[in-house]
């Protein structure tokens, strides 16, 4: 027996077995009773060497058709400089754990520190987690923050507008955590105000949830929500597009409590989905409430500057069923993903890739409505990189079309006659107009 | 080597007008964000760093040099099975066709996608002894509160309503308890014998008809196997409540023993410690959770089923809901899929048993030195009560600290919180016995030097990129973010 | 040695109540907060809240700790040591003048459930 993995010889298995006063391996199993042992091999395919496991991964890519990128709907194709991977490679990172021992993570524990700090200024908030899951989870964690809070108090309103990709997650957390949630109404493609008025006025709710941009890409006007929210007693908690946050009115700005949302944007590829980074920012007064790790400044012996994970009395491997949340991981490596790309982009590349995103989504939505073909959903609703479109016509048959004819996945279909559309910086001039013709000759 | 003068923070490095990046001419530019309503915009000016690419590169380059990783050196931290992580995981999740997809693109599009995660949900099926995974569950804790809700939704589906608690021993993982909270269910402790293992004296009174179920690791977080696992299972299935298996322990079961055939009806996996996928320090990981035939349905959606020749997402109504956007960490379940299909049948049954031997080796040669409170042999790691010899005051914390010294990550300490100065080891099966002979010197060096030079010890780290922090202060008067750390100066 | 003061009244989890007249202040022993080690934060109710003899009301924190505070009697909070937020620490420099909330009492018999200085002093085995 011999395997790149095993560095065990004949020799060392006998003389370890030696110390430990056993004759074989098999023996090391003898406290399991013989009739739960497994007597056989595995049903799994033989070992593939590296050649061949290159063919099967080449031959599962072949069934895979990468595509000019109309979607968003959550996940969204955005540059990605080649130095994040580069540096994400290097096993230091890599092949780490949690930074338990300060003395010998600082790598971890700094870029930690440094993805708070940018956090923090991005949604203008005042502390940040070390991140979280994705998105999702973190809006769940967000309104569990908030009924922790309340202590009281169970219901939770969310808005209608929120990606449904969203709201499925917060249902099911609410559903298993005990929480009421009541959606707020949508109207427009916006949410309705009076309806929210008048379910925060009845005084028996936690938190409000809402988008910006919400599903529907129309950045919605949320002036007074937060102080009708804090006149109630409850918390505000903003879902926001983390690119986006590089032009828009930051939560902070809009006077939320919680600020939540996917880092997706920040760079990091599609990847069928995952990983990404949640992020969940607070304020300071919230910040035992919050989930997830910290990591804090402080002096070592020497009083030298050094990184630490702080306040871990709120967490579940001390707390137990009291904690804060049950996480314990945090997504470190798709934080120093996003931490890289901010360093990268800067402020000014942020603002370049929104406003890159924007020209393009608006330059596709003008020339769409141009063929008579296409009507905005919500026209005259102020949108950044992503909208809705009525189509007239077959969607499905446009979409099949553009599959085959432009390379194309053509946005998202929502019900009946609407298509969610997207466009990012990483789309040209040329690959749009080529797109809007291809469009025309299908309906 | 690290340069000093790369010490300083990203932000520390700005300098007004440098950029790191580059992008195409904006064609399009008489569409203008400045066109969008006034109040809908951002108005605090963004203070993120300007920095070129080289100083990028260099700044976090000179960070990972004060990182420690198993690629860096033996990782012996107990319940995380810190496991080589193959290179050859790293290029396939890195393939080309793969990256660029939407998780929301054409079904048709994607087959190779759905089909190396259909593969491995059924990789894992036989690997575990259960009949379907999902791999939605984005970490280890996400996985029992996956798990949880399946419980709690396969008992609702029965009208059975009053099982709001759950059984958990006393030697596990805080997770476990904390997932619980979570998931709305209730707490009922069941404490463990002089041997670590569930009391099954003990548990018999906790069972009636308002128990959903009970969570077990095993082998336990003493790397014990809960050998009474049989009749504790059949209890608790003739209470009514389901077995939950925590798979923070799988790696030294495999070869050897499946959860499915102890009478587990629902467990995770972690894809990074079982299955050899990155820690990434601290994440992202990934935690499939399988069930039993009959709760099939009860499993997140979506989920990725075959029909026929084709591979589709499908929702179910049964579904306890979504825990996740999509499908979980893909480029987590792609380095897993790699892994399995690289170490095959033939060698998957030698990863346990080696496993164990690492374990047991060390154990053995060690006892003399450190207090073993619970002896016999033990399965993928075990716990030291602290050094034989307390009689200088070193702590496990001081043997933490001085094994950095040595070039060694330290086990886990504190935990379990059955014993005062615990010491918990375990070496996964990727570990040569020179290796582990380097380790063990070291460790008799440590109880040596408590004895000859206690200070020394108790002051250690001495040779560490920084030395033992103050983390008292950093609790009081916590300082998280740049901003906070400019106004202390 | 821990210190421990005469005429308080003492529970198994290690908090006092020192009672004058219909009031109680409640904290945590001496001995306690020498087990926990350095208190970084202590969580307290609020104002008006209710709280019930064995039941939790708050938790103190060490670095790598925590422990939760259970009520050694029943009644109403009408103050809480707000010192304690912004130095935690105190309960380490004298955890009998550092009292962590005070207590309207609802019913003074459940102090004959709890234990002397003496029995206290027997209890922790100094």
């Amino acid at each position: 027996m011999s395997y790149k993995f095993f560095p065990h010889t004949d020799d060392d298995i006998r003389s370890m077995l030696s110390t430990c006063g056993e004759r074989s391996l098999e023996d090391l199993y003898k406290d399991i009773p013989n009739e739960l042992v497994l007597h056989r091999d595995y049903d799994i395919p033989e070992a593939l060497s590296e050649i061949e496991l290159r063919k099967c991964f080449d031959q599962l890519g072949a069934m895979n058709t990468s595509l000019a990128c109309f979607i968003g709907a959550g996940c969204y194709d955005h540059y990605s400089p080649s130095v994040i991977d580069s540096i994400l490679s290097r096993s230091e990172f890599l092949t780490s754990y949690t930074p338990y021992q300060a003395e010998i993570s600082q790598g971890t524990l700094q870029y930690i520190f440094e993805y708070q700090s940018m956090m923090t200024e991005l949604t203008g908030m005042e502390v940040s987690n070390a991140s979280m899951y994705d998105g999702c989870t973190a809006t769940a964690e967000a309104m569990m923050m908030a009924v922790a809070n309340a202590k009281k108090r169970n219901k939770v309103l969310v808005s209608e507008t929120i990606n449904p990709i969203v709201l499925r997650v917060v249902d099911t957390y609410a559903k298993f955590h005990g929480i009421e949630v009541e959606r707020i109404a949508a109207k427009d493609g916006v949410t309705c105000r009076a309806d929210f008025e008048a379910k925060i006025a009845k005084g028996d709710v936690a938190g409000v949830i809402v988008a910006a941009p919400n599903f529907y890409g129309i950045v919605e006007d949320y002036t007074g929500w937060a102080d009708l929210c804090h006149d109630n007693k409850a918390l505000f908690i903003m879902n926001c597009n983390a690119s986006s946050l590089g032009v828009l009115k930051t939560p902070a700005e809009w006077g939320a409590d919680i600020a939540v949302g996917d880092g997706q944007s920040l760079g990091i590829p599609m990847n069928f989905g995952g990983p990404f980074v949640g992020y969940l920012c607070t304020s300071k007064k919230l910040i035992r409430k919050m989930p997830g790790r910290i990591v804090g400044a402080t002096k070592d012996m020497d009083g030298k500057r050094t990184f630490v994970l702080t306040l871990q009395a709120r967490e579940q491997h001390i707390r137990r069923e009291k904690a804060t949340s049950n996480i314990c991981s945090n997504q470190s490596l798709m934080a120093l993903y996003v931490t890289i790309y901010m360093a990268l982009m800067g402020k000014q590349g942020l603002r370049e890739v929104n406003e890159m995103s924007y020209s393009n989504a608006h330059y596709l939505a003008d020339k769409l409505l141009e063929t008579g073909k296409f009507e905005m959903a919500y026209p005259g609703k102020p949108f950044l990189h992503e909208f809705a479109v009525k189509v007239k016509g077959d969607i499905d048959a446009l979409q099949q079309g553009m599959l085959d004819k432009a390379q194309a996945q053509f946005g998202l279909k929502l019900d009946g006659d609407t298509l969610l559309l997207c466009a990012t910086e990483t789309l040209s001039k040329e690959e749009i107009d080529n797109a809007v013709k291809v469009c025309n000759s299908l309906l | 080597m690290n340069n000093v003068y790369y010490g300083k923070l990203i932000f520390e490095l700005s300098k007004e007008g440098r950029r790191g990046y580059s992008l195409p001419e904006n064609k399009l530019n008489n569409y203008k964000l400045a066109d969008m309503p006034e109040a809908l915009m951002r108005q605090r000016e963004l203070d993120l760093p300007q920095v070129d690419e080289l100083t990028v590169v260099r700044h976090y380059t000179n960070m990972s040099n004060n990182n420690f990783g198993v690629d860096t050196g033996f990782y012996p931290l107990g319940s995380c099975t810190m496991k080589y992580n193959p290179k050859i995981n790293e290029e396939m999740c890195h393939h080309y066709a793969f990256t660029r997809l939407h998780p929301l693109q054409n079904e048709n599009t994607v087959q190779g996608a759905l089909k190396l995660y259909y593969e491995l949900q059924n990789m894992l099926s036989e690997l575990s002894g259960l009949s379907e995974f999902t791999l939605n569950p984005f970490a280890g804790a996400h996985g029992e509160l996956t798990g949880l809700m399946v419980m709690r939704t396969y008992h609702a589906s029965r009208g059975d309503n009053k099982r709001t608690k759950v059984i958990i021993p006393d030697s596990a993982h805080g997770t476990n308890p904390a997932s619980a909270a979570v998931c709305g269910l209730d707490v009922v402790v069941v404490k463990s014998r002089p041997d670590g293992t569930v009391d099954v004296e003990d548990l018999k009174p906790l069972l009636n008809d308002e128990i959903a179920g009970m969570m077990m690791t095993n082998p336990n977080t003493l790397g014990i196997f809960e050998h009474n696992i049989a009749e504790i299972a059949s209890l608790v299935h003739e209470a009514g409540g389901l077995m939950y298996y925590d798979g923070a322990n799988l790696n030294p079961m495999l070869g050897m023993c499946r959860p499915g055939d102890l009478g587990f009806d629902i467990m995770h996996i972690n894809l990074h410690k079982t299955f050899s996928t990155p820690h990434g320090g601290g994440g992202p990981g990934d935690g499939p959770v399988g069930v039993r035939a009959g709760l099939e349905d009860f499993l997140p959606n979506p989920h990725v089923v075959k029909d026929g020749d084709r591979y589709t997402l499908t929702f179910n109504d049964k579904s306890l809901g979504s825990v996740s956007g999509f499908v979980g960490n893909y480029g987590v379940i792609m380095r897993a899929y790699a892994y399995i299909r690289t170490i095959g049948k033939e060698n998957m049954r030698m990863v346990g048993p080696l496993a164990v031997l690492n374990a047991n080796y060390i154990k053995e040669s060690l006892k003399d030195c450190f207090e073993l409170p619970i002896g016999g042999v033990c399965k993928h790691e075990f716990v030291f009560d602290g050094l034989k010899d307390k009689s200088t005051g070193v702590t496990t914390l001081d043997v933490a600290k001085r094994l950095l010294d040595y070039g060694f990550h330290a086990p886990t300490i504190y935990f379990p919180l059955l014993f005062h100065e615990a010491l918990m080891i375990e070496p996964t099966e990727n570990e040569s016995k020179e290796t582990l002979d380097g380790f063990i010197e070291v460790m008799r060096t440590i109880a040596r030097e408590a004895k000859e030079q206690p200070d020394m010890v108790k002051s250690a780290p001495h040779t560490t990129p920084v030395r033992r922090l103050d983390d008292t202060q950093a609790a009081l008067h916590p300082v998280v973010n740049y901003a906070e750390l400019k106004l202390e100066n | 040695m821990s210190k421990i003061v005469e005429g308080l009244y003492y529970s198994e989890s290690h908090e006092y109540v020192k009672v004058e007249g219909n009031f109680g202040f409640i904290g945590i022993t001496d001995y306690a907060q020498k087990e926990l080690g350095n208190v970084v934060y202590v969580d307290m109710p609020e104002v008006d809240d209710e709280v019930a003899a064995e039941e939790e009301f708050g938790a103190v924190e060490s670095v790598k700790a925590a422990s939760d505070l259970l009520s050694p009697v029943s009644g109403t909070v009408v103050e809480v040591n707000e010192a304690l937020e912004d130095e935690p620490g105190l309960i380490n420099k004298d955890a009998f003048e550092n009292w962590i909330i005070k207590v309207e009492l609802s019913d003074k018999a459940e102090l004959d459930n709890l234990m002397n200085a003496e029995a206290y002093k027997a209890f922790i085995g100094e």
